[in-house]
């Protein structure tokens, strides 16, 4: 029963799972975007067979020595997930395109960002500069990862830095804002896209909806920090539905050198 | 302002207490507590030893936020002559949280900018307790850009629990005007020295905190989230805020070890606010000392390249992950 159905978390409606597949994990009610895994960003990103992963080999250390209570949790999310950690990249065509392209998957410690998510990232970017080429950069995260202290942090620095060479190479970077892209990483390389897209009522922001309510001591407003809500305030360019996001990002990267290739 | 002393600090301002109470009686003429006092102000300054050589993580979060704590302003007006507040960020609003303006350091023109705590209630209110809207980032991005057009070298203090969690401070895109911070001062062709003088709180410190040199102060504290925030998160419980500050690796002898900062400063025992005119000789040596190191390192005319391609590996170098290269295990 379990497997063969899922409840909507938007409209409560339950929905038939393969109908909920068929429709890209779009909930067919109500629309609503259910979180996708890495893999399913990249089948729905990328054409068919042209993903060449980059970095496959790093996974997190403990450099802060926390012991079990973090290494046994990445160990799990990595049986759960079959990723090594919060971030795959590599290059990819995208509609004929050639491209650097990066999928955080919150399924892995929620995408958070530590030491090994910032240093893909980076390396990604610096590949793209490397080889000319526009870099798409899909992101899901709660931010920067507790465990890895202010290394995790200096991630924000280190990959916001990479991007600004991205810029002065004159290379295309566009950035896919999905549910949720908070904190750490809506602070750093995920809102310095060169056009920033993000899917239907994804949660963004930089600070969570309790500690606001906490400090301010009233109800946020309805839609607060949703893609809506961004768009509204001038802070993205376009809200996309997931059955048009490749589609619309393979016709942006035509307007980018290094596009064309 | 008795809620200005900490706990680890009571039984050192009892025995102080005593003390005073004694030279009072010793001037009175009457009996001679000179020997008596003698003691007892050795064994306040061996108390003083031992409660500060011993600090726990949590402890030095309290000092850092200590409200006798020098603040921006204290150091800016201490260490450097002819400040010049310039405010706003030309597109809404001056955000109080951050002071930016001109200044010398012995004689030298910089761009100063920092995170400004209040002393007092009313003015923390007025600042936000230093913490930044996106108009305090985006005043201090304005200025810098200043800075690099005019070749002036960049000092920026950093002392905030964070970026100000608000529903205004979200709709003018806090994350953005971090983001932007952070790429446009890795990139600022001009010697930029960070000096972490409090709290270093989050995304919200290091909006102001990418440079050449990162300092800190020997109690200051640098983290990616507040101690209870943390323990709330991890163990539903922001009581657990100490055990939460150790887990996080925030003191600045953590950092050192950790390659996240680049030098400690040395404060006064019992800490910055016990004797500030120490602690701001020590900060603007420091900051002179490294101003130079950064300048002799170059020569014209590759010097702005050079300069941002260090600052580049800087931060680039910074983490610790795991990397299977052919069945080898390597760690870096
Ligand atoms: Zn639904």
């Amino acid at each position: 029963m379990e497997d063969l159905w899922e409840k909507c978390p938007q409209c409560k409606e339950v929905v038939y799972r393969k109908a909920l597949e068929e429709n890209l994990k779009v909930c067919p009610k109500c629309k609503h975007h259910f979180r996708l895994t890495a893999a399913e960003r990249i089948a729905l990103t990328a054409d068919e067979m042209t993903f060449k992963e980059l970095d496959p080999f790093l996974s997190p250390g403990d450099p802060l020595g926390i012991g079990k209570s973090y290494t046994e949790k990445c160990l799990e999310d990595e049986k759960k997930t079959g990723l090594k950690e919060a971030v795959l990249t590599g290059t990819a065509k995208i509609g004929g395109v050639s491209a650097v392209l990066g999928v955080m998957d919150f399924h892995y410690r929620g995408g958070s960002m530590g030491s090994v998510v910032g240093e893909k990232i980076t390396r990604a970017i610096e590949a793209a500069v490397e080889s000319q080429k526009p870099v798409v950069m899909i992101t899901a995260s709660g931010g920067a990862r507790m465990q890895e202290g202010t290394l995790s942090l200096m991630q924000m620095a280190k990959t916001s830095a990479a991007v600004a060479k991205l810029n002065e190479a004159g290379l295309m970077y566009l950035c896919v804002l999905t549910d949720p892209t908070t904190a750490g990483v809506a602070a750093s390389f995920a809102s310095l896209g060169d056009v920033i897209l993000a899917e239907p009522r994804a949660l963004i922001g930089f600070t969570g909806q309790r500690v606001i309510e906490e400090t301010i001591r009233q109800k946020l407003p309805p839609g607060f920090q949703l893609s809506e809500f961004f768009l509204t305030h001038g802070m993205i360019d376009l809200i996309v539905e997931r059955r048009l996001l490749k589609e619309t990002v393979a016709r942006l990267l035509q307007y980018g050198k290094g596009g064309l290739s | 302002m008795s809620d200005s002393i900490l706990d680890i600090e009571k039984p050192l301002e009892k025995l102080e207490g005593k003390i005073a109470e004694l030279k009072k009686l010793n001037a009175d003429g009457a009996i001679d507590l000179t020997e008596e006092i003698y003691l007892l102000e050795e064994k306040a300054l061996r108390l003083k030893e031992e409660i500060f050589r011993n600090l726990t993580p949590w402890e030095k979060v309290l000092l850092a936020r200590h409200m006798k704590r020098p603040t921006a302003l204290d150091y800016i007006q201490n260490i450097f002559s002819d400040f010049i507040e310039l405010h706003g960020d030309r597109l809404f609003a001056d955000d109080p949280a951050v002071v930016c303006g001109f200044a010398k350091l012995e004689g030298r023109s910089i761009l100063v900018t920092g995170h400004q705590k209040g002393k007092e209630t009313k003015e923390n209110l007025r600042r936000n307790f230093g913490m930044a809207s996106p108009e305090g980032f985006r005043k201090a991005a304005r200025l810098m850009k200043l800075a690099e057009k005019f070749h002036l070298p960049i000092i920026s203090f950093i002392d905030t629990p964070g970026a100000y969690p608000g529903i205004g401070a979200e709709e003018r895109g806090q994350f953005v005007a971090i983001a932007e911070n952070l790429k446009l001062m890795s990139r600022l062709k001009v010697p930029i020295v960070v000096c972490v003088i409090g709290e270093g709180g989050s995304g919200g410190a290091l909006g102001l905190g990418v440079g050449d040199r990162i300092l800190i102060l020997e109690h200051a504290v640098y983290s990616v989230i507040s101690p209870e925030g943390c323990a709330s998160i991890l163990w539903r419980d922001g009581k657990k805020a100490p055990e939460a500050a150790s887990f996080l690796h925030l003191t600045a002898q953590d950092l050192k070890k950790l390659k996240v900062v680049d030098e400690v400063i040395p404060e006064p025992l019992g800490g910055a606010h016990q004797n500030p005119d120490i602690v701001f000789e020590n900060v603007k040596i420091s900051l002179l000392k490294n101003l130079k190191e950064i300048e002799a390192q170059y020569s014209a005319p590759s010097f702005e390249e050079s300069l941002i391609e260090k600052r580049y590996q800087k931060f680039r170098k910074i983490g610790i992950v795991m990397e299977i290269v052919e069945s080898n295990s390597k760690k870096y």
